[in-house]
């Protein structure tokens, strides 16, 4: 520390007349109980400090820093876990629905085969009974048609008794006709 | 400083050191004596580290963050550092001791740093002090070991795992070293300091010669390197032996 020269009888037996050391300022006994006043003085004002308010202090919040850390360390563990039951749902809901679609395709495709069998079956009957319709009036119409020969052979056959000059009862030819008709 | 130039300025190309008139302790207020009560640098320095212990460990700590900031973290560094070293060397038993031997450790680091700040007093660099600081650690420590062991303390120096023969020779040996740890403990703190702020004092009185003052310069650089490491582990050696002194006290039986 700079120091002005001071007057010899003010400085004491530590400092010269220049103001400089003589010998060790650390061995000058007429500083030495007042370093030591302040010194206590200030060794208990920072012990107070300190177990009053800094010491106190910096443990709560070491010790809340421990506990968020804690804290935040479980909640990841929670979230992880809450993370992997989710996924297991997924998974789960995934599979489900794929054996839905599975199990809705196979029903889709049975429905749609017995309907197909049942209107083949519909259209097979159907064209059965077209079929046999449709005999009956080709039977129906070649009786008729052999019907009518019966009757235009009969016509033919009278007109021709007639243009031939001979009378001939109507039931004379009918008969020969059908005679002839049979044989 | 002053008068180092003066004197050198004085006296022509003449070399004059005065390395130890940094300790010189001074009225603050008028030119008096010093008294016990006066108001001197040393109370100046002394308060400016209370001061300093106020601001890292209230103010820097008074944000309370969970995520510290840089005050903060320094003070939880410093709470740490001492409370792990006491918690090491004294066991459980010793961790009621903390908020003293934390109380030792700021004063003296922050003390040990202030006076390595230029035309700073250094108060740790005084016999004065020292001495205090170890015959307080001293006395409390084997009050404190009578206290809690009572008369077994005295096992501290009966070395029962030597031969019959060699304990009571041991014992005074034992005593000796036991009676010079105050001695010891305040000399190496303040002859550390002084001998390292001395020796940068004797290099910047050979910086005024031109020819050698680069080389000065660089040695001083060098010894405030080194004391900046000095002021560190003699607040670190004197803490970590009072707590051996404090473990010898808690647990006498070697």
């Amino acid at each position: 520390m700079a120091t002005e020269p001071i007057a010899e009888e003010i400085a004491g037996a530590c400092v010269g007349p220049d103001g400089s050391a003589i010998g060790m300022p650390q061995l000058c006994g007429d500083w030495v109980w007042n370093q030591v006043f302040w010194l206590v003085l200030t060794l208990v004002v920072i012990y107070f400090i300190l177990s009053r308010v800094a010491l106190p202090r910096i443990a709560a919040v070491l010790a809340e820093r421990q506990g968020t850390i804690t804290n935040d360390l479980t909640k990841a563990e929670d979230l992880k876990k809450q993370a992997a039951e989710a996924e297991d749902a997924y998974e789960k809901a995934l599979a489900d629905a794929r054996s839905e679609a599975q199990k809705i395709a196979d029903e889709t495709r049975d429905e749609i085969k017995a309907q197909v069998a049942d209107a083949q079956a519909k259209a097979d009957a159907e064209i059965a009974a077209k079929t046999a319709e449709s005999e009956k009036e080709i039977a129906a119409i070649r009786d008729s048609a052999l019907a009518n020969v019966e009757a235009v052979a009969k016509d033919t056959t009278a007109a021709l008794v007639a243009a031939l000059g001979a009378s001939a009862d109507q039931g004379e030819i009918d008969s020969a006709v059908d005679q002839r008709l049979k044989g | 400083m002053a008068t180092e130039t003066a004197a050198a300025e004085g006296e022509g190309s003449s070399l004059v050191f005065h390395p130890m008139d940094q300790f010189i302790v001074s009225p603050l207020f008028g030119d008096g004596p010093v008294g016990m009560f006066t108001i001197t640098n040393v109370t100046l320095w002394l308060a400016i580290t209370v001061l300093c212990v106020i601001g890292l460990l209230v103010l820097g700590t008074s944000a309370r963050a969970i995520i510290p900031s840089r005050a903060q973290s320094i003070a939880e560094l410093a709470y740490g550092f001492v409370y792990k070293m006491v918690e090491d060397v004294t066991g459980k038993e010793g961790v009621k001791y903390f908020p003293y031997i934390m109380t030792l450790f700021m004063f003296i680091v922050l003390a040990n740093f202030l006076g390595l700040i230029p035309m700073a007093f250094t108060t740790t660099s005084h016999f004065a002090v020292t001495v205090v600081l170890a015959l307080a650690v001293f006395i409390s420590v084997t009050v404190l070991g009578f206290v809690k062991n009572g008369m077994s303390f005295l096992g501290l120096f009966w070395v029962s795992s030597a031969p019959l023969a060699l304990r009571p020779i041991l014992a005074v040996i034992e005593l000796i070293s036991y009676f010079v740890r105050p001695v010891s403990h305040s000399i190496r703190l303040a002859g550390n300091l002084m001998a390292g702020h001395a020796v940068i004092k004797v290099f910047a009185g050979f910086a005024a010669i031109a020819a050698v003052s680069p080389i000065a310069v660089l040695a001083i650089t060098a010894m405030y390197g080194l004391e900046i490491l000095v002021s560190f582990i003699q607040a670190y050696v004197f803490t970590i032996l009072t707590c051996v002194y404090l473990k010898d006290a808690l647990h006498p039986h070697h």
